[in-house]
């Protein structure tokens, strides 16, 4: 008995399961507040929609609206209402929630000082990262269907089942207007791997969860802000967020797909230097918490 | 450890990383920007142009030519000057070229008046420029005063490539750009003035007055026939014949004989079968003044003289700019191959295939249309390589011509470079509801790619005999929403029109050539207008009746997409992510193979000793060292104490124990495993390290549950029950664990490291924040524990607590080990006694006789006494026999005094654990 390598039924494989960390994640009060703002968000903004339209009348139906902006076409049907919600929180919104579900879920064990019992259960420390990281992944795309499901559930409920109309090119008919609108879920999916990546290295450098977060947050403004600055040329295409917006190619008629390639790889490069680093740092460094 | 990583680590520790990466980022940032030596030298000159001109000009050289280089005469567009073509002539310098880029006559610093690009003056003035060039020693010549030279521009700059070209011979090649062919026919195409550009070209030709007026301010040289003050401000600094006619063509709308001939003067047409120099024609598609018409006359006349040609299309020109990056790509390409080839002598022949560009969608970042290139074998011109013809229908219909062509419609907004969507796929166009015709197609089954003019036969009756109508072309989406591709219209004018559209003989119209594809399921319609803004349309009021024969003929093209980047940007991440997996594959293998390499050899003597520890350090980065040298076993069956004050490296021991430290140096053995970060031996192990760590969001229970779940062993193992009775929570055990008092967590602390009843349990000050009763409680849990072969382990700042909880005892101090053993021997009654006694002499008399080993006085009344076996209770008896008072005896033990002046001494201000 003395002589086993470790208590009987341990196996480094199986600690901290999956579906552990899901639950230890879903009963935090910032997890339940995140997911339902994702829900509430639609009908907030259904609500800002339809208190804007008690006044006039319905002034749809001129038929050159198919070529006005995402906002305009918004109460134009449940793929546009969709498309709407997805526009609005995809600068911030987004960017806070998948910084919050990257950034807390190291740093929040830190200092609660549960990390150090997890690693002396002992969970692997590279395993221990692979399932954070898998867990606020889930999470994240959660946030993300469950902010589309909703506008595209209430949208649909309110103004009806249509084509998707964009501000680039003509109408699109529901079905490929649904996979369009998939494809942008996805491909700010890819570029939200930046703040992910970000988020989850500075959760791994910090015992505090808030600057983690923040500091996520505030490194992507500052990308942001950057990319503003036009004088910086080419440059700009080195920054972590210059092809968020990328995702408006999926809207034009034929798609604009180079961008949202280039996008892509800038966020996959970016979100595997970010964990590598994280892996890097995590699996050597003195638990201190 | 070196002093660098020292010091590496120290940064690291201190420098929050977000503020690394920042610095990093700047630190790029200035590298990528910082000013690049430039690869060319300039030299600003004043040369001399014909008939006295001064014209203002800069010369590059490349800065590392090798012997002669060729020459490229730059010229601007019309209203530019020198320094407009900067940016054309440094890169054309970094391939290796001596540019000369020089401001026309009456633009810009150069002096003399604007002749449009005419044979006697702008031309002149360009050979002149030839002959400066064949006299500088760095430029290779074919003969004397013959210089290696191509000239290259963009309109006006274009045609005077063309007209250069026609007219001196030493011009080696050109490159002419979004310029014309005829332009009386680009002023006033189909008879009908276009006066929107036309003013607007005057405009800034006269524009320029007031800033020439300040350069001259200061007295310009004599021979300067430029403007004196008292020039005619109605033509600024053109010519007087430019003003003239100007002014003769845009007040009738109808250029006289005097008009056409200066007009022809300044057209390439009249010289194309002289130019002998291999000439890359380049025009845009989204141009209302020079359209894609003017570039393929020019092609064809200058083919025609045997001379090679080259065209190529692309998506802009003076209404949509220099177009997508793509395209200006495509267009430097064509440009430097056709330049190495020509002037160099490098590469092979450039072949006569034709490439184009055509919308491909909407690019994101440069919030504008992007574009796919194509290319086909040769030129087609701008007929197509086929044709396909649409139906269009409707009825004759009347429309009104309205005083002065007010309100007009709207096709383009001359002047104003537009973002090509705008033009390409917006709603730019307004017709004016009474003043148009609409004769629309069927949807259509399939997709037409559209490239070229296409053409329509019209019917038009007017009662004056006369019409001017603008013919256009749109694109009609299935929402109705209408594209006037790049806002290109045919105004035609007719004479000699019955009254009634039934006699009216049918005239071919021409369409300005287009590349477009129109879609599935669009409609094509082709409107004609009485009135458009960018031309000057007949004063008196009319009405016509317009109607539109059957077939339209569209002009297809065919072509191979040219390497469409957005599939290589695919393939590129295909590749990037293919890197990745790649990379992560092999760090898997690695890890496994150093896992399979790792050391699992059981040291034997040790196999069955829960704990033992070598020789362990442990010092910080930034210098402090935590832990000396420890060295101590634990045996099955004992409770071991480790004992020292605060800061003597308790907590670093056991955090090294728990693998959360690398250790500096010395090594752990758990039941004769090595025991390294994560070892799976730690499974055998549970820990209360540094207080407790919960889910605060979690009940106690849930707490534990949670934690065993992280284990991933089976759920019976963990002795619940057992664990729960020890915490002794109660029902408080299912409220949140934020809402605890200190002792409950530290209760239900220990009990999550009871789960499983692990061999070897560690507690760090379990005792912390509980009360007496709870104290007494646990050391009875631990004592219980440390039954059936299990062992723990216990660190404790508190003599008393260790004494009573445990069989063995460690006791540190400042990271070294002072003595450790049994507590009964460490801790156990000393031989002596401290003794306080009414009379100290004779106390000391008295114990003397009784033969103990020393009596040392101390304090007024008290003893130490060194008892050699004497039992104590004889001494007190034989001190009260003697009539001497004993106020207190108080057994000594070995180590106390020792171990309270360390705790004395050491509890404060001893560092980091």
């Amino acid at each position: 008995m003395s002589s086993l390598e470790a208590a009987a039924g341990y196996k480094p494989s199986r600690t901290l399961p999956i579906w552990a960390e899901v639950k230890r994640q879903a009963s935090r009060r910032r997890t339940q507040l995140a997911l339902g703002f994702m829900v509430v968000l639609p009908l907030i903004v259904l609500g800002a929609f339809e208190f804007g339209n008690t006044g006039g009348g319905d002034d749809d139906g001129d038929g050159g609206g198919a070529f006005s902006s995402i906002a305009d076409l918004a109460t134009s049907g449940g793929l546009n209402f969709a498309l709407f919600c997805l526009a609005v929180s995809a600068g911030f919104l987004l960017v806070v929630v998948v910084a919050l579900f990257f950034g807390d879920t190291v740093a929040s064990e830190a200092s609660w000082g549960s990390l150090r019992y997890l690693l002396a259960i002992p969970v692997p420390r590279a395993r221990l990262l692979g399932v954070k990281l898998t867990v606020a992944g889930l999470y994240s795309l959660l946030a993300l269907f469950t902010l589309v499901g909703t506008g595209l559930l209430i949208g649909t409920l309110r103004y009806g089942w249509g084509p998707l109309g964009s501000s680039i090119a003509a109408e699109l008919p529901p079905a490929e207007g649904l996979l369009r609108l998939l494809g942008i879920v996805a491909y700010l999916a890819a570029t939200l791997l930046v703040v992910a990546g970000l988020a989850f290295l500075l959760s791994v450098l910090t015992d505090a969860a808030l600057g983690a977060v923040g500091g996520a947050v505030m490194l992507c403004i500052l990308s942001n802000i950057l990319n503003e600055i036009e004088a910086l040329g080419d440059l700009r295409k080195l920054l972590p967020t210059y092809y968020n917006d990328a995702w408006r190619g999926l809207l034009s008629t034929p798609i604009q797909t180079d961008e949202l390639a280039q996008g892509t790889i800038s966020a996959i490069v970016y979100a595997t230097i970010f964990w590598g680093l994280a892996f890097y740092r995590f699996t050597r460094k003195d638990i201190t918490s | 450890m070196s002093a660098l990583t020292d010091r590496l680590r120290l940064t690291r520790r201190r420098v929050i990383p977000a503020v690394a990466a920042a610095v990093v980022l700047a630190a790029a940032a200035v590298w990528a920007v910082r000013p690049a030596p430039e690869s060319w030298t300039t030299e600003d000159l004043r040369l001399a142009g014909e008939g006295g001109v001064e014209l203002d000009a800069r010369f590059y050289l490349p800065a590392d030519r090798d012997g002669k280089v060729p020459a490229i005469l730059l010229a601007h567009g019309f209203g530019g000057s020198k320094d407009s073509v900067r940016d054309e002539a440094e890169s054309l310098a970094e391939q290796g070229y001596a540019v000369l880029a020089y401001t026309a006559r009456g633009f810009g610093r150069s002096t003399g008046q604007i002749h449009l690009d005419s044979p006697d003056h702008e031309v002149k003035d360009a050979q002149r420029l030839l002959d400066w060039l064949a006299t500088r020693s760095e430029v290779t010549t074919d003969s004397a005063g013959d210089p290696r030279v191509a000239a290259v521009g963009g309109s006006y700059g274009g045609a005077l490539a063309l007209l250069l070209a026609g007219q001196d011979q030493r011009v080696d090649a050109i490159v002419p750009s979004i310029t014309w062919n005829d332009l009386g026919r680009s002023l006033v195409p189909g008879g009908v003035f276009k006066k929107a550009w036309a003013g607007y070209f005057f405009g800034s030709g006269s524009a320029d007055l007031s800033a020439l007026a300040a350069l001259t301010g200061g007295g310009g040289g004599p021979e300067r026939e430029g403007p004196a003050p008292d020039v005619d401000p109605a033509c600024g600094r053109f010519a007087e014949d430019v003003c003239k006619a100007y002014l003769q063509m845009a007040t009738t709308g109808i250029p006289d004989e005097t008009t056409l001939a200066l007009l022809s003067r300044s057209s390439p047409a009249s010289v194309l079968s002289k130019i002998k120099a291999p000439t890359l024609l380049v025009q845009g598609a989204v141009d209302s003044l020079f359209p894609l018409s003017e570039a393929d006359a020019n092609a064809k006349g200058i083919a025609a003289a045997g001379t090679p040609v080259k065209v190529a299309w692309f998506t802009g020109g003076h209404d949509g700019g220099e177009g997508p990056a793509n395209d200006s790509d495509r267009v430097e390409f064509l440009t430097l191959q056709w330049l190495d080839h020509y002037l160099k002598g490098e590469g092979d022949t450039p072949s006569d295939d034709f490439t184009w560009s055509r919308v491909a969608g909407f690019s994101a970042t440069s919030r504008d249309l992007a574009t796919n290139g194509y290319s086909a074998e040769a030129y087609p011109g701008i007929a197509g390589t086929g044709t396909t013809d649409v139906a269009v229908t409707g009825p004759a219909q009347p429309i009104a011509n309205p005083p002065n062509g007010n309100p007009g419609a709207i096709s383009s907004m001359p002047g104003l470079t537009s973002r090509l969507s705008s033009l390409l796929s917006g709603g730019v166009a307004i017709d004016v509801p009474g003043q148009h015709a609409n004769f629309s197609s069927a949807p259509l089954t399939g997709a037409i790619d559209v490239a070229g003019s296409p053409t329509v036969r019209l019917r038009v009756a007017s009662p004056t005999g006369e019409a001017v109508v603008f013919v256009k072309l749109y694109d009609v989406d299935p929402n109705g929403a209408a594209t006037l591709s790049a806002g290109l219209v045919a105004p035609v004018r007719l004479t000699g029109l019955p009254a009634d559209v039934t006699q009216a003989q049918p005239v071919t119209v021409t369409l300005p050539a287009i590349v477009r594809q129109i879609e599935a399921g669009h409609t094509i319609r082709i409107t004609v207008a009485t009135t458009d803004q960018a031309f000057l349309s007949p004063a008196t009021p009319a009405v016509y009746t317009v109607a539109v024969e059957s077939a339209l003929t569209l002009p297809t093209l065919a072509g191979t997409p040219i390497g469409d980047p957005g599939n290589l940007w695919w393939l590129a991440l295909a590749g990037v992510v293919g890197v990745i997996l790649l990379g992560l594959l092999l760090l898997l293998v690695i890890r496994r193979i150093r896992h399979r390499r790792r050391d699992v050899t059981v040291i034997e003597e040790h196999a069955d000793t829960p704990l033992v520890v070598k020789g362990l350090r442990k010092a910080y980065s930034d210098g402090f060292v935590a832990v000396q040298e420890i060295s101590f076993t634990v045996q099955r069956g004992q409770v071991v104490g480790l004992l020292g004050p605060n800061g003597a490296g308790k907590t670093t021991t056991l955090r090294v124990l728990m693998g959360l430290t690398q250790p500096t140096a010395g090594e752990i053995f758990v039941f004769g495993h090595r025991l390294v970060p994560g070892a799976p031996i730690l499974s055998r192990v549970g820990a209360l390290v540094e207080g407790p760590g919960f889910l605060p969001h979690l009940s106690g229970y849930e707490n534990l549950k949670a934690y065993w779940q992280a284990t991933g062993r089976p759920w019976a193992d963990a002795r619940f029950e057992e664990a729960l009775e020890i915490a002794g929570l109660g029902d408080s055990v299912h409220r949140k664990t934020r809402k605890y008092s200190h002792g409950m967590r530290q209760r239900l602390a220990i009990a999550q490291a009871m789960l499983g009843l692990p061999e070897l349990l560690v507690l760090d000050e379990p005792t912390d924040g509980l009360d007496p009763p709870q104290i007494a409680e646990m050391r009875r849990v631990l004592q219980r524990y440390a039954t059936d072969g299990r062992a723990v382990l216990v660190s404790s700042h508190l003599l008393a607590e260790v004494e009573q909880t445990c069989t063995h005892a460690v006791v540190v101090n400042k990271g070294r080990i002072v003595a450790s053993g049994p507590v009964d021997d460490i801790v156990g009654d000393s031989p002596s006694v401290q003794l306080d006694v009414s009379d100290v002499p004779a106390a000391t008399r008295i114990l003397e006789e009784l033969g103990v080993r020393s009596v040392k006085p101390e304090g007024p009344s008290g003893l130490i006494v060194d008892m050699n076996g004497t039992p104590r209770s004889e001494l007190v008896a034989s001190l009260v026999g003697a009539g001497i008072g004993v106020d207190r005896l108080v057994p000594r033990r070995r180590l106390e005094d020792a171990f309270l002046s360390l705790v004395g001494d050491n509890s404060r201000g001893s560092g980091d654990r």
